[in-house]
């Protein structure tokens, strides 16, 4: 980019008398620095000023996170004298903090399933591969099953592994999983029915919508999980995993049914008269012709929207549930580890932007594929 | 349709058709009959209702009063009339209404493998045998978007065909177009018209009208104002709003 900046800034300082040159795709660092580091006495200033921060600033942390670090031994006492992070912290919990409570011999069956579902996905991220839709649905049909019989057992020989034991950035994944595949189809149909016809649908769509975009998260989880038993028949008593997965999933379907809501309204109505005019039902013409376009159109909407849930996923903590956040905070209190707090929260931090900043450049890369040669 | 031979009833029947739009009333009792084969023009002033009317045919617009009978079948509230003359009229419209999502193939064949269930293999040999028609078969992987405007209105009209309509719509299908493309679309209508289609179109294009149609219908303020073969409805016009609207629109 700052390349192209380079040549298309030129033109503007003066050089209009000189006889147009072809434009070179190459240019030298020193004149790109000249073009845009120091081409004002303004810019200069604040190159100079960026560079003095990021002097200041990058080394000590590399040197706090890496260089003077250390990852040796297995109690404190390997920290003691170190000047840099405890790893030491991290290591010693690591499986904690990716399975939770989750038995140490049972966890093949969590990372087992993972591994499962990244194979069966792989074929949607190959290019040419064409049963695209047929696999997706289907992952979308089987996989929570399969999942579920392995996280939970209880069936095939698998010992049950109750809720309560679940946790860290596996409960994290199982409750940002089910919101992110249950709030693009529950929102698609929210968003469709917001603009139903019928005027049942509509107004039933419009407020649920407007009921839980107007509630905090924290509201809808305190919801689930105490006011709800109290309207249920003694005795019955359901998962509060469930409950939480449930609050997640109808909250973020909420939001997901206005970003597609947006995308439906941007659809010229062309698009509708030529489906009905070629003899398409309604059913045909939102999944063949509405919906792929207003979904493209609305791609940074949705991730973002799946982001934001990711990162929700950590409030499940007011309600009894251990998620990545929450195991790190819990492991903070341990008497044997006082004092590691920033080592905890920077690797919670750094577990949660993987995955973030892994969805939004997948994100970014679907958005460069749909927009090469569309007319629009 | 049994009791009744195509070739002594009209395959278009309006009678007494009123529409309005809200308090607007856009279509005033409209009679029309269209035989199969006939090539009807309907030209008019903008806002004169040509296009409301022809959409009253397919149903894309509801009119309110009056009988519209297409094929021998009714057009009412009962999805399945509506479906079964969608299948059986094509229609083009003014801004191509491509679907830019998908190739011209898929453009092609969606409409014959989703409501014809035509097997694949059937719709893409009639998809391609259509667009070598319209002269751009080389364009099939395309997408609409790559396309020059007269290519994409092609591209519709070879859409619209897809489905073996026994009637198709015309909705000022040169009027987004450049000049220099006009001509390669109206060329792909007239040779339609040519096998027998029948065809309304909604058109200002007079040479065509005057090389093509059977029937003129003008129209003005939602209002069939004349109706009548062109070498009587250009020589001899009959109504004063014709008049004045033609010496308008023939004076370049």
């Amino acid at each position: 980019m700052a390349d192209i900046h380079a040549e298309t800034d030129a033109p503007r300082t003066g050089r209009e008398a000189a006889p147009l040159a072809p434009p070179t795709e190459r240019v030298g660092a020193l004149r790109w620095m000249r073009a845009n580091l120091f081409n004002s006495p303004l810019n200069a200033v604040l190159t100079v000023l960026c560079a003095w921060l990021l002097w200041r600033t990058i080394p000590p942390i590399l040197d706090w996170a890496l260089f003077d670090a250390t990852w040796q031994g297995d109690s404190r006492e390997a920290c003691a004298g170190v000047s840099g992070a405890c790893w030491t912290f991290v290591k010693v919990r690591f499986g904690q903090f990716m399975f939770g409570f989750y038995p140490p011999d049972q966890r093949w069956r969590v990372v087992f399933a993972f591994v499962l579902l990244i194979v069966a996905a792989a074929p949607l991220f190959v290019r040419g591969f064409r049963h695209k839709v047929t696999l997706g649905i289907g992952i979308l049909l089987v996989y929570p099953l399969l999942a579920f019989i392995l996280f939970h057992g209880g069936a095939f020989g698998l010992p049950v592994v109750r809720t309560p034991l679940w946790g860290g950035l596996f409960l994290t994944l199982v409750i940002a999983g089910v919101g992110i595949a249950s709030s693009l189809p529950i929102g698609i149909l929210l968003a469709l029915g917001r603009r139903s016809e019928m005027p049942v649908v509509r107004l039933l769509c419009i407020g649920f919508i407007e009921l839980i975009r107007a509630v905090p998260l924290i509201t809808v989880l305190f919801m689930a999980s105490v006011m709800l038993p109290l309207f249920l028949p003694p005795g019955v008593n359901f998962d509060k995993l469930l409950r939480a997965l449930i609050g997640v999933a109808l909250f973020s379907s909420a939001y997901m049914a206005e970003v597609v809501r947006g995308g439906l309204q941007v659809i010229p109505r062309g698009q509708y008269e030529a489906a009905q005019a070629l003899g398409l039902n309604y059913a045909k013409m939102m999944a063949l012709i509405v919906l792929p376009q207003a979904l493209r159109i609305v791609i940074p909407g949705i991730v973002n929207t799946f982001i934001g849930l990711f990162k929700d996923t950590t409030l499940v903590l007011i309600i009894g549930l251990f998620d990545l956040l929450g195991i790190v905070q819990t492991a903070l209190t341990d008497a044997a580890w006082l004092g590691f707090a920033l080592e905890g929260y920077v690797f919670a931090g750094f577990g949660f932007w993987i995955f973030c900043f892994g969805m939004s450049r997948y994100s970014m890369r679907l958005e460069r594929r749909f927009s090469s040669g569309r007319g629009y | 349709m049994s009791d009744r031979d195509s070739n002594d009833a009209p395959i278009i029947i309006l009678r007494g058709v009123h529409k309005w739009f809200g308090q607007f009333h856009v279509l005033r009792d409209l009679n029309l009959d269209v035989w199969k084969g006939q090539k009807v023009v309907v030209c008019g002033p903008s806002g004169s209702g040509k296009s409301t009317m022809i959409r009253c045919i397919n149903r894309l617009e509801e009119h309110q009063r009056g009988h519209i009978v297409v094929d021998g079948i009714e057009l009412t509230g009962d999805v399945r009339n509506v479906d079964a003359i969608r299948r059986e009229v094509g229609m083009v419209f003014q801004q191509f209404n491509l679907f830019p999502h998908l190739t011209v193939l898929e453009n092609l064949i969606l409409a014959p493998t989703w409501v014809r269930k035509v097997p694949k293999d059937e719709a893409v040999a009639t998809a391609m045998e259509l667009l070598e028609r319209v002269g751009i078969p080389e364009q099939a992987q395309k997408y609409p978007g790559q396309l020059s405007g007269g290519q994409q209105q092609r591209v519709a009209i070879a859409r619209a065909l897809c489905m073996r309509p026994v009637i198709m719509l015309f909705d000022e299908p040169t009027s987004a177009l450049d000049p220099e493309m006009i001509k390669e679309v109206l060329d792909v209508m007239t040779e339609l018209a040519q096998q027998g289609m029948t065809m309304i179109v909604v058109t200002h294009e007079m040479g065509f009208a005057k090389s093509v149609a059977d029937l003129m219908v003008f129209m003005d303020q939602g209002e069939i104002v004349e109706q009548s073969p062109p070498s009587e409805f250009f020589v001899n016009p009959r109504s004063e709003r014709t008049k004045l609207f033609l010496s308008q629109i023939l004076r370049h």
